[in-house]
């Protein structure tokens, strides 16, 4: 079977401890985790984490199962690319007389739909959010200019299908 | 109006004064104490420690409700409490202190959650404040507990303790039990809070039983009417879920051969007509070869370990594959099924069982029956009635059972011993056979026994184990002493780790690095510790020493010095087919 990214969504209690119990998990099975993302839903007391690992289907469904095995996960799913709909975001840190003195970053800049999130005379910070691709084609855009910093953040994702989480926790509260 | 208010006044009052009764102003310590009297648990394995010395203190006040057993070690306290929870079906409950008495459980831990033992393991940690300073014995026990625990929760407030504790008990023992860990910091301990106890039952992102869809239950009725050559094998599933009777009007009513897997031992008796011994790599020879030969293979609370699946590309794929379990992370896990009824399978066997026609498969039988003499004649007659000068590990075993009549409850260790006597123990009732099947930890034997006699203290528990893994966890034969727990322990004695040995025999050109023993004099040592043994080495003596052992009202040692170099056969050399298990 052959490996591609899956997206692994994870709907959980907001508990302590959990994300090191969910990455035990891939480390167990020597999976590297390529991009992992926790945070609040739209439901109360609950978190969800994206996690995005190149693995075969199989491995996927296998990983899926031991983590819904843990007592304070609700649900989770994996989904590939096609299924999900998801991007990153990347802040750019770069000298800000350069986009006075290169014509051409301002031409990068506005081809990319980055915003700019802060000017003062040293630096400027450039916001991408996006695909994995978009933002690396802009990464090599500035990056003969010169980068002060850059960072990326995991994948973010919603599915395209409903998940039904509100529905599945109020049916355990019965 | 003014009717209504006065009624409804007194009502409130009497709630309130509910209340009042039902909380009680405590110290964390007590409310431990008190949690555990709820649950149930009057006897407790530990060891104490700075701390947890708040508990025990509390301990100390409740001697009639609480029997604490002191141990040698740690490691031996929770292998006492898994011997406890598998004799008896209880949860066991082991407490340790913080930093090295935590992680000396962790070798049962991760012991208790392959093998599926339900356990409450408490531990001390330093203060909240103290928490992250590298602190004198201060060990982060719940990141190095998580790969190994059904659950665990570090405790940092008096008011959570009767809350985590009723959820660890209600975890530990649920759906497929397993290991959870409680880490209370001492200052939790010594806080006062308002207690009051409720048992758990519920835990919303938690399903403990999946839900029993009857359809699969009928689909695999009919696969299993239309089968000629229909093979049950089953495992602890079976015991854990209480499902002995079913599986057996199952197999009786369709006639089924059936097999078991190490841990599954004892669920059905030894000398069932349909029982046709154990699977896998030192298992029988007809089940082994005959999973490649069956033409439905049912699956029934067992989770095919590669000890019992061989190489899983030869692994019965003339079949097709049913899968009775409780756990859905175990379904396709290692054989993909082609149909998996999940739920407790005491609830899918009952259902299954009306739908299942009365069968007669006498052909199928013969094939096991005329294996079976095949082994019987090569290797079970050798090895329980030798001929050769030395003794052998088979008829010190077919010594006890007949003393034992197949009531005893056998432990093991780990290795050769463990395989002898899973191949030659017998075992008339359920919950008889208790050894360490997946995780495979020698030292497991002794400290098991102990915790199996507590638990049943009504029969007769007999502990098998090498010379090897009987010094791993020594140390209990104290313990044994002090609390006068009266197990029967039988060390084979063949001054080598033999199991170890025999693969070196056969796969190393017989180069045995470190797997010679030189020995202590164990009868002296047990001697010492105030436990009658004996030591015997001559077959005209077996018969009378295990006589002795079994008629003792105390703890009795018997050391038989067996054959150095016998190997366990059958054997599936790792990695082979199930059907090439080699006989010699």
């Amino acid at each position: 079977m052959e490996k591609q990214l899956y997206t692994i969504s994870v709907y959980t209690e907001n508990n302590l401890g959990l994300l090191n119990r969910i990455a035990t998990i891939f480390l167990k099975r020597h999976v590297n985790i390529e991009s992992l993302t926790v945070s609040s839903t739209e439901i109360e007391h609950v978190s969800r984490f994206i996690i995005v690992a190149n693995i075969t289907e199989d491995e996927a469904k296998k990983i899926i199962k031991q983590i819904e095995k843990q007592i304070e996960v609700i649900k989770a799913f994996y989904h590939t690319n096609d299924e999900a709909i998801y991007l990153q975001s990347a802040l750019f840190k770069v000298k800000s007389k350069l986009l006075f003195e290169k014509r051409q970053i301002q031409n990068i800049i506005k081809k990319s739909n980055a915003r700019i999130v802060t000017v003062n005379p040293e630096f400027f910070v450039l916001e991408k959010s996006g695909r994995k691709e978009e933002i690396e084609e802009l990464y090599d855009g500035l990056a003969e200019y010169g980068i002060m910093q850059f960072v990326r953040s995991g994948r973010i994702s919603v599915t395209k299908e409903e998940m039904k989480i509100t529905e599945l926790l109020e049916k355990e509260l019965v | 109006m003014e009717t209504i208010t006065k009624t409804k006044l007194p009502e409130n009052e009497v709630k309130q004064e509910l209340k009042k009764k039902t909380t009680v102003r405590i110290q964390g310590s007590e409310a431990v104490v008190r949690s555990l009297i709820e649950e149930g648990a009057n006897l407790i394995f530990g060891y104490p420690g700075g701390a947890i010395m708040p508990v025990y203190d509390e301990f100390y006040k409740v001697q009639d409700k609480i029997h604490h057993v002191l141990t040698r070690h740690e490691q031996g306290a929770i292998h006492a409490a898994q011997g406890f929870a598998r004799s008896s079906g209880k949860v066991g409950v082991v407490i340790a202190t913080s930093g090295p008495g935590a992680t000396n459980l962790i070798t049962g831990i991760a012991d208790a959650q392959i093998d599926s033992t339900p356990l409450v393991c408490i531990t001390g940690q330093v203060g909240s404040n103290l928490l992250g300073s590298d602190a004198f014995q201060e060990t982060d026990i719940v990141s190095i507990s998580t790969p190994v625990t059904k659950w665990n929760y570090q405790i940092t407030k008096a008011s959570e303790i009767p809350g985590v504790i009723a959820k660890a008990f209600y975890i530990a023992r649920s759906g497929r039990p397993g290991p959870v860990l409680i880490d209370i910091t001492k200052d939790a301990q010594f806080d006062e809070f308002d207690f009051s106890y409720k048992k758990c039952e519920k835990i919303r992102s938690y399903h403990p039983v999946p839900e029993m869809d009857p359809e699969k239950v009928k689909e695999a009725a009919e696969m299993i009417n239309k089968a000629k050559k229909p093979f049950v094998v089953f495992g602890q599933g079976v015991v854990l879920a209480q499902a002995e009777e079913e599986l057996r009007n199952l197999i009786e009513k369709a006639d089924i051969p059936a097999a078991s897997t190490l841990l599954g031992l004892s669920a059905l008796p030894t000398d069932h007509n349909l029982n046709m011994g154990m699977v896998g790599m030192h298992g029988h020879y007809a089940p082994n070869v005959l999973t490649n030969e069956c033409d439905v293979l049912i699956a029934i609370g067992m989770r095919f370990d590669d000890r019992v699946t061989g190489n899983l590309d030869t692994y019965a794929k003339q079949a097709k594959i049913i899968h009775f379990d409780i756990d859905p992370a175990e379904i396709d896990k290692n054989v993909k099924t082609d149909i998996a009824v999940l739920g407790t399978v005491k609830e899918t066997l009952a259902e299954l069982i009306p739908l299942i026609d009365k069968n007669k498969n006498q052909k199928w039988h013969q094939e096991f029956h005329d294996l079976r003499k095949i082994e019987y004649d090569r290797i079970i007659h050798p090895q329980t009635k030798p001929t050769q000068e030395k003794l052998t590990m088979g008829e010190v075993i077919a010594a006890v059972n007949e003393q034992t009549n197949g009531d005893a409850i056998l432990v093991s260790d780990v290795g050769q011993n463990q395989m002898m006597t899973s191949r030659y123990g017998k075992f008339n009732i359920t919950k008889s056979k208790i050894t360490s099947g997946g995780l495979g930890t020698m030292g497991f034997g002794l400290p098991a026994s102990m915790g199996a006699k507590l638990g049943r203290p009504d029969r007769e528990v007999v502990a098998f184990i090498g010379d090897g893994g009987f010094q791993m966890t020594i140390q209990e034969l104290g313990t044994i002493m002090q609390t006068k727990i009266p197990v029967k322990i039988v060390v084979l004695n063949n001054e080598f780790l033999g199991m170890v040995r025999q693969w070196q025999e056969l796969f190393f050109d017989r180069r045995y690095a470190s797997t010679v023993m030189t020995n202590p004099d164990f009868v002296k040592i047990v001697e010492g510790y105030g436990i009658k043994a004996k030591r015997v080495s001559k077959r005209e003596d077996l018969k009378d020493a295990i006589a002795d052992m079994i008629a003792s009202e105390d703890a009795y040692f018997v050391e038989v010095i067996v054959e150095k170099e016998e190997n366990v056969f059958p054997m599936i050399p790792s990695g082979a087919s199930v059907s090439d298990v080699r006989l010699k």
